[in-house]
């Protein structure tokens, strides 16, 4: 047995959905009657409500007691496998790193909780103050000139590039015309997906043998079609593409803009900027490079910059600074208008401002440097475990992250990544695979950022060892599991036909029932 | 109890240790043996019903006689219903169409068979789409794309389709080259058909992204683009395979499977067109080709589709040929790119390099034409 995997076992609760446990009057909260005092005053408080605000039918809620709502939601909680639990290298893109807790704790204080997105600005100018300092930050880490930290999340970005390059044709009169968005098959998904969402015909450009994707293969995608580029670099694969400025040349030629998806900038703060690759505009996940936590710890931000002459297409309002004051700034003559509501998710922009803050300049490139020195001693050790490859780039380093790929042990053993997920989760870890659309057989993806120390590696490459020498010895072992863990395996067939899936308890009901 | 049946072709893959580029023919066979070949196909099969015989309590396996299937299957520990008669050491390829006619009518629910493009075609000529097949490879050539990757592979998914785990199916093409002409040096492959194989996503899916859509969903995809860009201008010629026919299926089109069909305006012209008859129709008219690659080996131009002879692609034009695939075929490819082989040395030298293919609804993918 390997001593440095650990003898875990995860609660398993059987919990039923919260909808389930609901009983008909059990209450959480017993209110009183309203005192004569009040009452004489304002009334029964509903008969001065405007009717068209009162429900007709009372919401469709579980009824519970207090206790037992805490109970299920704990149990819950010990199903998961919360990033501050394990040692989170294993999804990659992800950018799973520490989030100092006491980041958490200025999120949670009063002075910010208490604020409302409508005050006006004169009362709120501290915030306003951390929202511009941010923007200045950011303009200096990749070069551009304005942010906006409205999207609330990476894909949203993407959208919002889509929005601004349609609105910078559309101002030239050519949008009916360029209709096009270029992107690369190992750029995120969301590359693709968002301009699509928009409207966009999108063409991806395939790996070539090396992972990167060909200049020649670019010339031919370019047209007078071409609206724009949104690329991501370095790529899922962690290989960045030494071409970059000449994609970007291409596409300008061509009349296009060019959209730079830094959503994980984790390995190159400092070392390299969106501007230097002449990028117009670029976005970057404030939940995963910056830290504040990922969308399920409290919501996300895609904070999304670009240079002076797209300025004008912007989300309103922008935040800017009068030498005396903060201001929003709505008047942006060509704005996309809203990507969400207000000014974005604060309490992110705040963790965000306040893990800069701890760093510093030199601090943000070590950052960098620490999480390619990690993924590259992780790489080696990966290479060394029979059965894993990492396809392409052979014998280079990578920058933040690796695709690698268990083909070799997936012929040799018939055990596929998900049989291997499974079993690791029996040790306390998780292993994730890959974006769609998969490229890599039986891939998996692991970036170690710069939080975990060496001793932690090594206990994440010690368990996936274990799992593949019970692969190799005992495949049956491993395509069984989980035997320790809740998770299980999906069967995603059901996911191809609506009838079987519901995403609400009433859906649920309704198509149950049919 | 789920049935399942087994066919070996026990000569399948003999002349290959010996150069003999196939076994199909007795005279071959006679050549191989005398060249010292020894049966491989019985022993790669074993490896496959290894990895099935943890069900043998669940399952029936019923087979042929001897070496096309009884012998190993008991070597394995299935107890199989063996039925039919063979000719020890002197089978055929009517052999294996017997079997494969019995076993149809024997309502199986799935057909093992080990062999390589001789043996697919001969199950695909009596069993067609009728059931589900699934091809061990233990062939010289396999160019179809019925075979698993390797015996173990073979079981390995049988397993997950018996029990249920893997319930998606495809069409899977068959095709085989003429054996005399490749001895010789020229490789002209035909497509003969499909079989109907369960379909498993080797490339897994990842849990943050939930499902890709299904083959038949893309196909579909690729379809309503191909069908909204259609122009008035152009007679639109679609060649054979399984993506191309979901084009006819959109517009309501009698169309062939393993042929060239021809539409204008959305209507049918003709079904199933020679070289010469082709030339005819685009002597007057512009046209564009509406081609897929085959599956598992990515010929575009040589393959199953002759009759997008040189002169009609050339009188077609370069720029009026539009790829269609759907991502899953791409990746199939493991990263190797189309390939082309008109037999006009200057007209591939033209075709190569980048293209953009139609993927899904305004999707597209550049991938590279290879010679
Ligand atoms: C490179 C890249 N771009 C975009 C995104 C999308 O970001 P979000 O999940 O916030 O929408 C991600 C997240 O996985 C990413 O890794």
């Amino acid at each position: 047995m390997n001593k440095q995997t650990k003898n875990f076992h995860q609660a398993k609760w059987d919990e039923p959905v919260i909808f389930e446990l609901s009983n008909k009057g059990e209450r959480g909260i017993l209110f009183s009657e309203i005192e004569q005092e009040i009452e004489e005053l304002i009334g029964d408080g509903f008969s001065k409500l405007p009717k068209n605000m009162i429900r007709q039918k009372p919401p469709n809620l579980p009824e519970l007691s207090q206790m037992r709502v805490l109970k299920h939601y704990l149990r819950l909680s010990q199903q998961t496998l919360g990033a501050d639990f394990n040692v989170d290298i294993g999804q990659g893109t992800c950018t799973m790193k520490y989030s100092p807790k006491i980041n958490e704790k200025l999120a949670s204080s009063l002075k910010l909780t208490a604020l409302h997105p409508a005050q006006d600005e004169i009362t709120v100018q501290g915030i306003l103050e951390i929202i511009y300092k941010l923007d200045l930050f950011l303009r200096e880490i990749s070069g551009l000139d304005k942010f906006t930290f409205q999207p609330g999340g990476g894909s949203q970005a993407i959208l919002g590039m889509a929005s601004v390059i349609q609105a910078y044709h559309d101002s030239k009169g050519e949008s009916e015309q360029r209709d096009e968005i270029i992107t690369t098959m190992f750029s995120h998904p969301s590359d693709a997906a968002a301009p699509n969402v928009k409207g966009y015909k999108v063409i991806n450009i395939y790996p070539n043998e090396d992972g990167l994707p060909d200049v020649e293969a670019l010339e031919k995608a370019v047209s007078n079609r071409t609206a724009g580029l949104l690329i991501t670099n370095p790529e899922d694969t962690g290989i960045f593409n030494p071409k970059i400025k000449e994609f970007t040349r291409i596409v300008h030629e061509a009349g296009g803009v060019c959209g730079y998806d830094q959503a994980n900038a984790n390995g190159i703060l400092g070392i390299t900027r969106a501007k230097d690759a002449d990028f117009d505009l670029c976005f970057f996940n404030l939940h995963k490079t910056f830290s504040s936590p990922h969308g399920c710890g409290g919501p996300a931000t895609g904070a999304f910059g670009v240079t002076d002459k797209f300025i004008k297409y912007l989300p309103v309002p922008l935040v800017e600074f009068d030498k005396d004051k903060y201001y929003f700034n709505y008047n942006v003559s060509n704005s996309i208008g809203k990507v969400r509501s207000f000014y974005g998710v604060v309490p992110a922009i705040l963790k965000a401002y306040s893990w800069i803050m701890s760093l510093g300049n030199e601090g943000l490139k070590e950052v960098s440097q620490i999480a390619v020195l990690n993924n590259n001693y992780l790489l080696k050790k990966v290479l060394e475990i029979r059965g894993a490859s990492a396809p392409y780039a052979k014998g280079r380093h990578r920058i933040e992250q690796v695709r690698y790929s268990w083909e070799n042990l997936y012929n040799e053993t018939g055990v596929t990544t998900e049989d291997i997920t499974c079993r690791m989760a029996d040790f306390g870890f998780h292993m994730w695979s890959s974006h769609h659309p998969f490229i890599v057989p039986q891939p998996f993806t692991l970036e170690p950022t710069e939080s975990y120390s060496k001793a932690e590696i090594d206990e994440y490459i010690a368990g996936l060892k274990r799992v593949v020498e019970e692969a190799y010895e005992n495949p049956e072992l491993v395509k069984s599991a989980p035997h320790r863990s809740v998770i299980h395996k999906i069967n995603t067939e059901a996911l191809d036909d609506p009838a079987k899936w519901a995403i609400t308890w009433r859906a649920y009901l309704k198509k149950k029932q049919k | 109890m789920k049935k399942i049946g087994l066919i070996i072709n026990p000569i399948a893959g003999m002349g290959g240790k010996v150069g003999l580029k196939g076994t199909d023919g007795a005279t071959i066979l006679s050549q191989a043996k005398k060249l010292g070949a020894e049966q491989i196909s019985p022993e790669r099969t074993i490896g496959a019903l290894k990895r099935l015989v943890f069900l043998k309590d669940e399952i029936e396996l019923i087979t042929y006689p001897g070496e096309m299937g009884g012998d190993v299957s008991k070597q394995c520990g299935f107890n199989p219903r063996v039925i039919g008669t063979i000719t020890e050491d002197n089978t055929t390829a009517d052999d294996t169409k017997q079997a494969a006619k019995e076993l149809c009518n024997l309502q199986i629910d799935l057909l093992l068979f080990s062999g390589g493009d001789g043996t697919a075609r001969d199950i695909c000529e009596v069993i067609g789409d009728k059931i589900v097949v699934l091809g061990i490879p233990t062939g010289v050539k396999m160019h179809s794309a019925v075979y698993a990757h390797n015996p173990i592979r073979a079981g390995d998914l049988a397993v997950l389709y018996l029990q249920g785990k893997v319930k998606a199916l495809k069409e899977a093409e068959v095709m085989d080259i003429d054996e005399e002409a490749f001895r010789s040096g020229y490789i002209s492959a035909k497509l003969y058909g499909y079989l109907t194989i369960p379909f498993e996503e080797r490339h897994t899916q990842g849990l943050k992204t939930g499902s890709p859509p299904t083959e038949s969903y893309s196909q579909e995809a690729i379809a309503q683009e191909i069908v909204d860009s259609m122009d008035d201008d152009h007679l639109y010629i679609i060649g054979p395979g399984t993506t191309t026919k979901s084009v006819m299926e959109k517009l309501n089109l009698r169309y062939s499977l393993l042929g060239v069909d021809v539409i204008y305006r959305k209507k049918l012209i003709e079904v199933d067109l020679n070289e010469k008859k082709l030339l005819e129709q685009i002597k007057e008219k512009k046209a564009k080709i509406i081609i897929t690659p085959i599956g598992g080996q990515g010929f575009l131009f040589g393959r199953g589709n002759q009759q997008l002879s040189p002169k009609v692609i050339r009188r077609v034009g370069k720029d009026n040929i539009i790829v269609i695939a759907t991502k899953h075929k791409i990746n199939s490819l493991n990263g190797r790119p189309f390939l082309i082989d008109t037999g006009d040395n200057q007209l591939d030298l033209l075709l190569q390099g980048y293209t953009a293919v139609i993927t899904g609804y305004h999707e597209r993918v550049m991938y590279k034409i290879d010679l």
